[in-house]
């Protein structure tokens, strides 16, 4: 990308015009020296709102992505330090504060306008694809995939490239000699003619006064150096010795404790609260009432929270004894009827409404290819709701005083949490400091405040610095889930098989819009939706949509090619004719797995494919049959990332939604009765463990295309790949999830 | 009451509730927050530490069963002087962590098991690390590097 497309000019341009101030083209000279103040500490110089020089000539990344786990910290430094020539053994990064400086917004809209250039007017129905226009300019939005793609691409090579070019800019003042006989290389800019050296902290100084240009001149993919190699995450050492400070760790002086319980049944309140017995607890502070929350800025259902009890005391032990002592009667505002048989009994009304369904692709004429099908295939899918279980608990730490709150969390959204948590304390955002820290996993869960609310309102009330936590219990049973949904299908099949027609209609819709669209050739396809709303709350969920759509579609597929007598992966390859990206995946992945050599007896090999957030991705699953359990053996996985700018941090993270989506796909499930989630902790609400993990095999391929995202594309495949594989051993197809509903699965593998 | 623990060689009088869990002593006392947190019911493991030896569910164990015991935390798990344990240069090695959360309990759970087990089987491993669960699933590279650990600590003492 070394021109400056069009579709990069408007990511830049409406990062510079617009009156939206984002760091790539903010000059640091001229900034708000609150700016300076924040971000640059001693002997360091901030030559680019992205980019510190220290006298001793470290550069460090500032970086506006939150750390999920994902490693995208160190992948966003790494496309930085390529472009800026950086020695990286001497690159350190930090993660950008909580100011506007730092909104990750424009970056992303950027990225999502694409090619097109829209009138301002039909803007907002852009940006509703993934955010809501009215909190444009609180988005510090860690999620979708997003940061490598937009971010990193748009944001950090750009600002590596901009820092480099001042800083020859300055060097050719100092030397008087012409910018174009400057070289760079680790850290340093050299004249070879008169051999002159000089690490890029001596002109760091002057080159911060020059404003960065939003245009400068971008490597071609054959002059990376430090993009595409598996560099060491640069986080990890402190996640081997403890020293890692996760929000939970934060500890102030004179800092207390407290947890809370919110109304059970979603959107309910408190009728009574009889806290004798807790009081007389030794060590508890106060016990509180804290009001629900609505929450904007997220993508979801249902964003208001119901109202809490907080206990106060010295030490979490003892606010969570109390919290067990207090008796509390709720109002459950008429929601206590609600049960999964009356939200999938709304599903099956809504999917046959007559009116009232909205479109995702309509081709050719459906009703006539099943009109005429040799053979029309239909079936039925469902999902249940979903919780994120992070390993770390919902906790955030606030104090509030004198018109001032700092909070500590770690979160998704920075500044949206930072406007959310202005506007519920009625104070000036200014007044509102927001440290992030590292989470504990987050997967979606942590890009909505609701928590972060109660802890500011509880801080307030007590008038010294708080740390709320939830306990695991509340953490299941407060989530905002990945929704129920259900999807029925119909496919025309034509004398040979053929796949003719796709008829589909599913409950309920959220993000991405594409997510059930297929990649199939199939010349009549109409695939639509109708919103099913209840009041559980949902949100992301590690793919979103994705998830669900990837096993409603792959499994139905491979129904179509069981139908049609033909094998799996053939079948597929045959609807891939002129997708040749997906094709060149799926045939990847077939070949890895050995697709060709019979599987053997009490054995099973499925494949699904699934493309998502810029990323494709195919996966083979194999499982034996062993005293009527299934054991999950192996699992291939194929992924064409467009390139791989850390390809073992893209590996590790192919693992990682593997191991995620096959806990969803076994065990998951979060069940609703009497307008209650049921589960509460591991022990009913399980994860797969090392016992039960099968051996993974990731293989990349770099195809040149852009670059696609990698913390969530490995998840959709796997439900559908390993129901696929279930069938092919048993000719039992499952059709709602979690699949240990249906059959039983071996809580151990046998290693090989 | 007065609870005397040595944590990570260093002895502690305190003087707390003896039925308050031993984890909340840790990271309320004493300030060491590498033990996290995580359900509080035994069923994860990220609060796992180490008891004369033995990997124990801190969450769940009251400070006074601790009471004059040996107590190795995350902190205390390197020998000191800036080396690391073979464990943990393994972790690195293989780039175990991803969000981090759960690697200290990951860490002490399989110190624990190298210790009475030098040299581990597949089985043996899945046996000692199923009650750590890791929602980033990073299962086969802890796996591989618990090899590595136990590699290095056989060639380290021939």
């Amino acid at each position: 990308m070394n021109k400056w497309t069009r579709r990069a000019f408007i990511s830049a341009g409406a990062v510079a015009g617009g009156g939206i101030v984002v760091g790539v083209a903010l000059r640091p000279g001229n900034l708000a020296d609150d700016l300076n103040a924040v971000v640059a500490g001693e002997g360091e110089t901030l030559v680019h709102a992205y980019v510190k020089i220290d006298q001793d000539n470290v550069v460090t990344a500032i970086v506006p992505h939150s750390e999920l786990g994902q490693g995208a910290q160190t992948a966003l430094t790494q496309m930085l330090a390529d472009e800026l020539d950086a020695d990286w053994n001497r690159v350190r990064f930090e993660e950008a504060p909580a100011l506007r400086e730092y909104s990750t917004y424009a970056l992303g809209r950027g990225f999502l306008l694409k090619d097109v250039d829209l009138p301002s007017f039909v803007v907002p129905s852009v940006d509703g694809a993934m955010m809501h226009v009215s909190n444009f300019l609180d988005l510090q939005i860690t999620g979708g995939s997003l940061s490598i793609r937009a971010t990193g691409q748009y944001g950090m090579r750009v600002a590596g490239a901009a820092t480099k070019e001042m800083l020859k800019r300055a060097a050719a003042r100092a030397w008087d000699v012409p910018m174009a006989e400057i070289e760079t290389e680790n850290s340093m800019l050299l004249h070879r003619a008169s051999s002159r050296a000089e690490p890029y902290a001596t002109f760091a100084a002057d080159a911060a006064e020059m404003t960065p240009s939003y245009t400068p001149t971008l490597k071609e993919p054959s002059e990376f150096k430090i993009i595409g190699r598996s560099v060491e995450r640069l986080d990890i050492p402190s996640k081997v010795d403890g020293t890692a400070r996760f929000a939970l760790d934060v500890r102030l002086p004179g800092m207390v404790y407290a947890t809370t319980r919110r109304a059970p049944v979603f959107g309910g309140r408190v009728a009574r609260v009889d806290d004798a017995e807790a009081r007389a607890i030794e060590g508890v502070l106060d016990v509180i009432r804290v009001p629900g929350s609505v929450s904007t800025a997220m993508i979801g259902g249902y964003p208001e929270t119901g109202e809490a009890v907080a206990v106060v005391a010295d030490s979490y032990w003892t606010a969570q004894r109390a919290l067990a002592a207090l008796v509390i009667e709720w109002d459950t505002q008429g929601h206590e009827t609600l049960s999964m048989a009356g939200i999938y009994a709304q599903h099956d009304r809504d999917l046959v409404r007559t009116d009232g369904r909205e479109s995702d692709r309509t081709v050719g004429d459906v009703e006539a290819a099943l009109a005429d099908a040799a053979e029309v295939v239909r079936a039925d899918y469902r999902v249940p709701y979903l919780a994120h279980t992070c390993m770390e608990p919902l906790n955030a730490t606030a104090h509030v005083r004198d018109g001032l709150c700092d909070v500590w969390v770690g979160c998704q959204n920075p500044l949206g949490f930072r406007r959310e948590i202005a506007k519920a304390l009625d104070l000036d955002e200014a007044n509102v400091t927001l440290h992030n820290h590292p989470m504990g996993g987050g997967f979606g869960r942590k890009s909505r405040p609701d928590w972060a609310l109660q802890a500011v309102h509880i801080a307030e009330a007590v008038g010294r610095p708080v740390q709320l936590i939830w306990s695991r219990e509340e953490d299941i049973r407060q989530d905002c889930y990945r929704p129920a949904a259900s999807s029925r299908f119909q496919a025309a099949l034509g004398p040979d098989g053929a796949l003719l027609g796709w008829h589909n209609t599913y409950v309920e819709k959220m993000d991405p819009p594409e997510a059930p669209l297929i990649p199939y050739s199939v010349p009549a396809q109409d695939i639509g939706y109708f919103q099913s709303p209840s009041n559980v709350p949902t949100g992301a969920w590690r793919s979103v949509d994705e998830s669900q759509q990837g096993f409603f579609i792959e499994s139905f597929v491979d129904e179509c090619a069981a139908a049609a007598g033909a094998d799996p992966f053939a079948y597929r390859a045959a609807l891939l004719a002129d997708r040749p990206r997906h094709l060149a995946v799926l045939e990847r992945a077939a070949r890895e797995a050995g697709w060709d050599r019979p599987v053997g007896p009490g054995r099973g090999r499925g494949i699904a494919l699934k493309e998502s957030f810029g990323s494709i991705v195919a996966q083979v699953a194999e499982i034996t049959v062993n005293d009527g359990e299934i054991w999950v053996d192996r699992f291939v996985a194929v992924i064409d990332p467009g390139l791989a700018v850390t390809p073992d941090g893209v590996t590790a993270q192919i693992e990682s939604g593997i191991i995620y989506g096959l806990t969803a796909a076994i065990h998951g499930e979060i069940s609703i009765e009497n307008g209650a989630v049921q589960k509460s902790n591991f022990h009913d609400y399980e994860a797969m463990r090392i016992s039960a993990a099968p051996v993974i095999e990731t293989h990349i391929i770099n195809s040149g295309h852009d670059i696609g995202g990698a913390g969530e594309p490995g998840t959709p495949p796997v439900a559908p790949a390993l129901a696929n594989a279930i069938f092919s051993a048993t000719g039992q197809r499952i059709r709602e999830l979690p699949l240990g509903k249906h059959v039983p699965f071996s809580s151990g593998v046998l290693v090989s | 009451m007065t609870t005397t623990l040595t944590v990570n060689g260093v002895q502690h009088s305190l003087d707390v509730d003896p039925s308050k869990p031993l984890l909340w002593v840790l990271r309320e006392q004493l300030e060491l927050t590498g033990t996290k947190f995580g359900c509080g019911i035994a069923q994860c493991g990220a609060c796992t530490v180490m008891i004369d030896g033995v990997a124990v569910r801190s969450c769940v164990m009251p400070v006074t069963s601790a009471d004059g015991r040996d107590v190795v935390t995350i902190e205390g798990l390197a020998p000191g002087d800036g080396d690391l344990h073979p464990l943990q240069e393994a972790w690195i090695a293989h780039q175990v962590p991803q969000c981090g959360y759960c690697q200290s309990g990951q860490l002490m759970s399989a110190a624990a098991l190298l210790r009475r087990n030098p040299s581990p089987s597949d089985a043996e491993i899945n046996d000692a690390m199923e009650g750590n669960i890791c929602r980033c699933g990073m299962y086969g590279r802890i796996r591989s590097a618990i090899k590595t650990a136990a590699a290095a600590e056989g060639t380290g003492n021939e």
